[in-house]
């Protein structure tokens, strides 16, 4: 791999000078931590076992990325670069060790992507610089019925591609799950992203909704249909409950408030044994129906009725249809009062609230309907939730869900629903395609596990994100409502609210 | 007769506001003329914007009772009955008691909008979307609290186009037509001094309070600003209560002038008696001269034997 003749020398040289740095420095580091190990033998004795090939190996990676980090300039052709020299040395190591054959295609593919990022480098370094703020053409529509075609088309497609056994997971583990999340992450932005105060007890509302259908289902035999509106009524009610307390405070105050409702409401549930059954939970919560016929294998159940062949996976469609819904439901409520003077309320709050104050916004209303909303969304995921699991118990509303949803929001960048989608998506279904990466156990061995670094990879992807993007995926704000043009508004001059 | 003494828009009786030992303004008396601009002035720290946080409700005063007639001057009778009723506006909605009443109600209610010395624009939003915000409570009662909003009925969207049709116009008086869908915070200092008059506009107030309009702005701005000035009190007849330091700017506009020093009032009248009241000359305008400060002393302490 050399660089292109045109490239004038010192470039290179600069390049080579730097990487021969770093892989000095890389050596001085991994020559403690890594060259050697200590370990015991079979007297019991310390003995100390040189690992020069990984030290080696250490040195060789850093060399190599700082160097293609030197020649190439431009980010897109750095990001095509660098897991084009991935799949490569993969390739190599593939090939002398295992499978020369398939080891050697990989490795070509890797070269390929290093080939195309050179010359990719020099067009888009010379290309003239962005427009800082260009009017954009309404490609966003047209993305978003895309979206919705996919959304609504990923189940049948995945059921035809891996058959009803092998899609399960797909549909529930990834379609299901980051829907509640996504839902979760909506019901949020209503209270931290527009109105800008920090909520970090929100699986609260989430743990209301899933014990109102619980219990109503379990207690009076009420069916799924009635109980979701009733979840969602009651979760709101404990938004207001929650909100009254906390009008007058602000930012840390408010968080540890918030945070400590959360714990409340779990704590309540784990103890009050007569209502809520304790850390056992309430189990068999009846399953979900298609609005009355059953999921079953019986005459009267879903698949007779539509002459099909019995199999679970109508249940777990059915229930991405539901969750799908739902989510967009919130979306939908969500947008439209954005544009509504409640909105426009909400986010004037997050910007100033003595500001509104002065104004003539009643900012007690305000907030109260801001946490009521918001915990409406959660109370109907959580009924989504119970009859998702058919089975509640106090430990699906720890403080670490809270969190989650809360990192989702703030990741996404505050305010923007895409965004919020886009983090859930990222973070969650990140956590699922960890279980699914089996191919690393080649490279660090059988004992590896990725799933287990999900903490580690989460702590660094929030660090990268801070230092990247402050303001979160999408940062800047969409005005609800525009004269000529609609220009979105920078994030450096959103606020954040005041907690 | 002075306007402000026969026909009040605003009467301020005895308040005093103390914070915990300090006493910020104590027993202060004034009233501002119905259509009128009106002017509160005084060194710094002399209390002019404690004053004007407990008329709009942002400070409950300590004591005092500040009557806000709106649609004309009603009787001391009436006045002392809705006091000792404890009621906060009497039914017909013409007169308020503003110390009784919380800062968002004086402004949806009472109808009295304000500025703030350092500007308070949503620098988040547009400045449409700040004039709209401004526009609140007509909207939220056209949207049926949100409900006939969702549904987005007919007459909801007529109220929105009538509050977009007021921000226009408004855009159109301060020249900031061309920049309605910009952020709020990119506008130059100057632009966010006149949006954030016209957000208070927005309001659709009887009232207009103004805590420094005219700090930072260059003698463009400032000519700019006196225009705007009389044309709110002429054209939209609002009346205006300012605190300002820029006399030039007190002295073309004001129909009335109120001196505060250390929490009283030691002036009260028209600009150009004001402006060569001793005492004012002495506390508000500074005396750097030796042989000035004995005179003023003089003047001060001969006319306070005078009046008592």
């Amino acid at each position: 791999m050399a660089a292109p003749n045109d490239r004038p020398r010192p470039v290179l040289q600069t390049a080579l000078v730097d990487a021969g740095f770093a892989g000095l420095v890389t050596f001085g580091l991994s020559f403690p931590l890594l060259a050697y190990r200590t370990e015991q033998d079979m007297q019991n004795q310390l003995v100390v076992e040189p690992r020069w090939s990984l030290s080696l190996v250490a040195v060789v990676a850093i060399f190599c990325a700082r160097l293609l980090a030197g020649l190439i300039q431009d980010w897109r052709a750095r990001a095509l670069a660098i897991p084009g020299a991935l799949v490569a040395v993969y390739g190599g190591r593939l090939a002398l060790v295992a499978d020369p054959a398939t080891g050697a295609g990989v490795a070509c593919v890797g070269l390929a992507l290093l080939a195309i990022a050179f010359p990719l480098d020099a067009r888009l370094r010379h290309a003239p610089a962005q427009v800082a703020r260009s009017e954009a053409p309404d490609r966003g529509g047209l993305f978003a019925i895309g979206g919705l075609v996919a959304l609504f088309l990923f189940p049948f497609i995945m059921l035809a591609w891996l058959g009803p056994a092998g899609s399960l997971k797909w549909i529930n583990n990834f379609g299901v799950q980051i829907l509640i999340y996504v839902m979760l992450g909506w019901g949020l932005n209503i209270v931290v992203g527009l109105a800008g105060l920090l909520d970090l007890g929100y699986v609260a509302f989430y743990a209301v909704g899933a014990y109102s259908y619980a219990l109503l289902s379990t207690t009076f035999g009420l069916s799924f249909w009635i109980c979701l509106p009733l979840a969602g009524l009651l979760a709101a009610f404990w938004g207001v409950i929650l909100g009254f307390p906390v009008l007058r405070l602000r930012g840390d105050y408010l968080a540890i408030v918030t945070m400590a409702f959360g714990e409340i409401i779990r704590i309540v549930l784990i103890n009050w044994t007569d209502f809520s059954n304790g850390y056992a939970g309430i189990s068999s919560i009846p399953r979900v129906t298609f609005f009355g016929v059953p999921f079953t294998a019986n005459d009267d159940g879903f698949a007779t009725l539509f002459g099909l062949e019995f199999t679970p996976i109508h249940r777990t469609i059915f229930l991405y249809f539901l969750i799908l819904c739902l989510a967009l439901l919130t979306n939908a409520v969500t947008l439209r009062l954005r544009r509504l003077p409640i909105g426009r309320a909400w986010e004037a709050l997050r910007e100033d609230e003595i500001a509104c104050r002065s104004l003539g916004v009643n900012t007690v209303n305000t907030k109260l309907t801001a946490f009521a909303l918001g915990a409406m969304f959660g109370g109907f995921a959580g009924a989504f939730f119970a009859v998702r699991q058919n089975f509640v118990s106090p430990e699906s509303f720890t403080f670490i869900e809270s969190a989650t949803i809360l990192a989702i929001v703030v990741l996404g960048g505050m305010g923007s629903q895409i965004g919020v989608a886009l983090a859930a998506v990222a973070m969650i279904g990140g956590t699922e395609i960890l279980r699914e990466l089996d191919f690393l156990k080649q490279i660090f061995g059988e004992s590896f596990d990725p799933a287990q670094y999900r903490m580690l990879i989460f702590g660094l992807a929030m660090v990268v994100m801070m230092i990247w993007k402050p303001r979160g995926l999408i940062s800047s704000r969409a005005p609800s409502i525009f004269l000529k043009h609609k220009r979105s508004v920078a994030g450096s001059m959103v606020r954040e609210g005041h907690g | 007769m002075s306007r402000w003494l026969s026909d009040p828009l605003l009467t301020v009786e005895g308040l005093t506001m103390r914070f915990g030992g300090l006493t910020a303004v104590s027993d202060f008396h004034m009233s501002v003329g119905r259509g009128e601009i009106t002017a509160l002035i005084g060194p710094n720290g002399a209390g002019k914007t404690t004053v004007f946080n407990c008329i709009t409700g942002f400070y409950k005063p300590t004591q005092g009772r500040l009557a806000l007639a709106r649609d004309g001057a009603v009787s001391g009778a009436d006045l002392d009955a809705l006091t000792r009723s404890g009621r906060r506006f009497d039914r017909a909605d013409r007169l308020f008691l503003l110390e009784r009443m919380a800062d968002h109600e004086i402004a949806a209610r009472a109808r009295v909008a304000r500025t703030f010395q350092n500007i308070r624009l949503f620098t988040g939003m547009t400045v449409l979307e700040n004039l709209i915000v401004a526009q609140h409570n007509a909207l939220m009662r056209a949207s049926g609290m949100t409900l006939f909003g969702l549904l987005n009925t007919s007459g909801y969207q007529r109220a929105e186009g009538e509050a977009v049709a007021r921000a226009v116009r408004w855009l159109e008086r301060i020249n900031l037509i061309e920049r309605a869908d910009d952020p709020a915070g990119s506008l130059p200092y100057g632009d966010q001094r006149r949006l954030e008059i016209a957000r208070a506009m927005c309001v659709d107030p009887v009232l207009l309070c103004l805590d420094e309009p005219a700090a930072g702005l260059n003698p463009r701005e400032s000519a700019q600003l006196t225009e705007l000035l009389r044309s709110i009190r002429d054209d939209d007849g609002v009346s205006v209560l300012l605190i300002e330091h820029d006399m030039s700017v007190v002295m073309q506009v004001s129909d009335h002038v109120v001196v505060l020093d250390y929490g009283r009032k030691i002036a009260d009248g028209a600009p150009q008696a004001v402006r060569e009241d001793p005492k004012v000359i002495a506390a508000y305008l500074g005396v750097d001269d030796e042989a000035e400060v004995i005179e003023a002393e003089s003047e001060i302490a001969r006319m306070a034997g005078e009046t008592p």
